[in-house]
């Protein structure tokens, strides 16, 4: 289908495209890389008065390093994400999820704050955010705010953002001394939304667990930080204390029936990532072997 | 009242300007204000490939943009591609190896693989379907897509 009618305006700046939302409120919709918002309109689920097209600004471009901090501006795209030398360095789970995301067509186009406002339950860049303590730096009428990752998915396409407001950019601490990650995700055909993915981020010292943040995608309404993720650490992790996470881990999540996967079925394949992700984190191949889930 | 917008771009070489809707997609800009209708319309919501373009370069889901967005910008279509001469030996290899039954997909493949064969003169097989993931051809079954693709690559090389 094609889209409905809509008023556009190219924002001159951020303070050109908050004048326009403050005005239009719920009404109108800001247009990123446009990689989930022009679907949705394609298909009349979205049908905006105004799109507010932001992608002129460059202020919200680019990707820096300083004091511990990668700092990711919201118009990066998913290609820019891919080849940046300082994400691969200092957050190397996004680098590695980033390559999971759809195609390299749609990869030029979309954006990492267009995808974080979209919020899609099935999209790996949300839980990347979750697992790796990201700040999200927003901006609205009353100025600035920092909202941290966990707090900011607060449902199926539902974010702490209002209507009013625009994603600026996202905070990432530098992966520091020990850290490890993993990433995963089953999917129907390649580059499609997951039906269970696991994004990982954990600080290893000498075989333990010190700090393990275990963040699925595509078994809720929103990334889940898995509670049995804190139960790992301090000691080394023995097989049947993986049956037992694993098990809890069926309990904590509620994961959704659709067209792609049944409930047990994305319960059961959260649990084959656990295994999977803990084995790899820990190098320890014995533990994955063990383990039927 | 929604007016429409002048844009001016460079549609494979030539410069264009046009009056459109904000809601006009490019690839139905492409096919139905300028008449190049080698880009193809599948899916619509950016699942299919088919409308596969160039923009600045790189290639975009034409039905994922607007054509408002396109301004300044330098478009390619595979009129231009196959035009140029750019894609022959691909377009040769595709038809040697029956990479294309109906052809509803060989515009978007065409310029999905160029993209490839640009950016790495040796891709593996696994490489040219990771590539080609995001484009759907419902009749060869991609093995024929896949080799055309190698063939072409290993050509490109000996060249």
């Amino acid at each position: 289908m094609k889209a409905a009618a809509f008023a556009y305006a190219r924002a001159t700046s951020v303070g050109n495209a908050l004048q326009l939302l403050e005005t239009y409120g719920e009404r109108a919709k800001v247009l990123s890389g446009g990689q989930s918002l022009m679907p949705a309109m394609n298909l009349r689920l979205v049908s905006p008065e105004l799109i507010v097209d932001i992608g002129e600004l460059a202020e919200l471009r680019g990707i820096s390093v300083s004091g511990g901090v990668v700092r990711i501006g919201a118009l990066s795209r998913h290609v820019d994400l891919l080849k940046s030398p300082d994400i691969a360095e200092h957050a190397p789970l996004l680098a590695e999820a980033i390559a999971h995301v759809a195609h390299p067509a749609i990869r030029n186009r979309g954006t990492i704050g267009g995808n974080l406002a979209h919020a899609d339950p099935a999209s790996e860049l949300p839980a990347c955010m979750v697992a790796l303590k990201a700040t999200i730096v927003v901006r609205g009428p009353a100025g600035e705010r920092r909202v941290a990752a966990e707090n900011f998915f607060t449902g199926i396409y539902e974010t702490d953002l209002s209507a009013r407001e625009l994603l600026i950019s996202v905070e990432l601490p530098m992966a520091g001394k020990n850290s490890a990650h993993f990433f995963h995700e089953f999917a129907r055909r390649r580059g499609d939304y997951a039906m269970a993915g696991l994004a990982a981020q954990a600080i290893v010292e000498e075989g333990a667990f010190t700090d393990l943040r275990l963040v699925f995608f595509a078994v809720g309404d929103r990334p889940v930080l898995a509670k049995v993720g804190s139960g790992l650490l301090g000691r080394a992790v023995t097989p049947a204390e993986l049956a037992t996470a694993s098990s809890a881990l069926g309990k904590e999540l509620d994961p959704q029936d659709d067209q792609q996967a049944s409930a047990s079925m994305r319960r059961h394949l959260a649990k084959v990532l656990l295994a999977r992700g803990l084995s790899a984190l820990l190098g320890r191949p014995d533990l994955h072997a063990g383990v039927r889930a | 009242m929604i007016v429409p917008l002048s844009i001016s771009l460079e549609v494979n070489g030539e410069r264009v300007d046009a009056d459109v809707l904000p809601r006009v997609n490019l690839a139905d800009f492409l096919r139905e204000h300028l008449q190049l209708t080698g880009t193809h319309v599948g899916c619509e919501h950016g699942v299919c490939g088919a409308c596969t373009v160039r923009v600045n370069g790189e290639i975009v889901r034409s039905c994922l943009m607007l054509a408002v967005q396109t301004h300044g910008a330098s478009v390619q279509t595979i009129e231009g591609l196959s035009d140029s001469g750019e894609i022959a030996d691909l377009q040769d290899a595709f038809r040697d190896r029956n990479a294309l039954q109906c052809g509803f997909c060989t515009p978007g493949m065409l310029m999905a693989a160029q993209d490839l064969l640009k950016q790495q003169t040796e891709p593996d097989r696994e490489q040219i379907r990771e590539h080609l993931s995001g484009n759907y051809c419902r009749c060869t079954g991609y093995q024929a897509i896949i080799d055309a693709v190698e063939t072409t690559a290993r050509g490109r090389r000996t060249a």
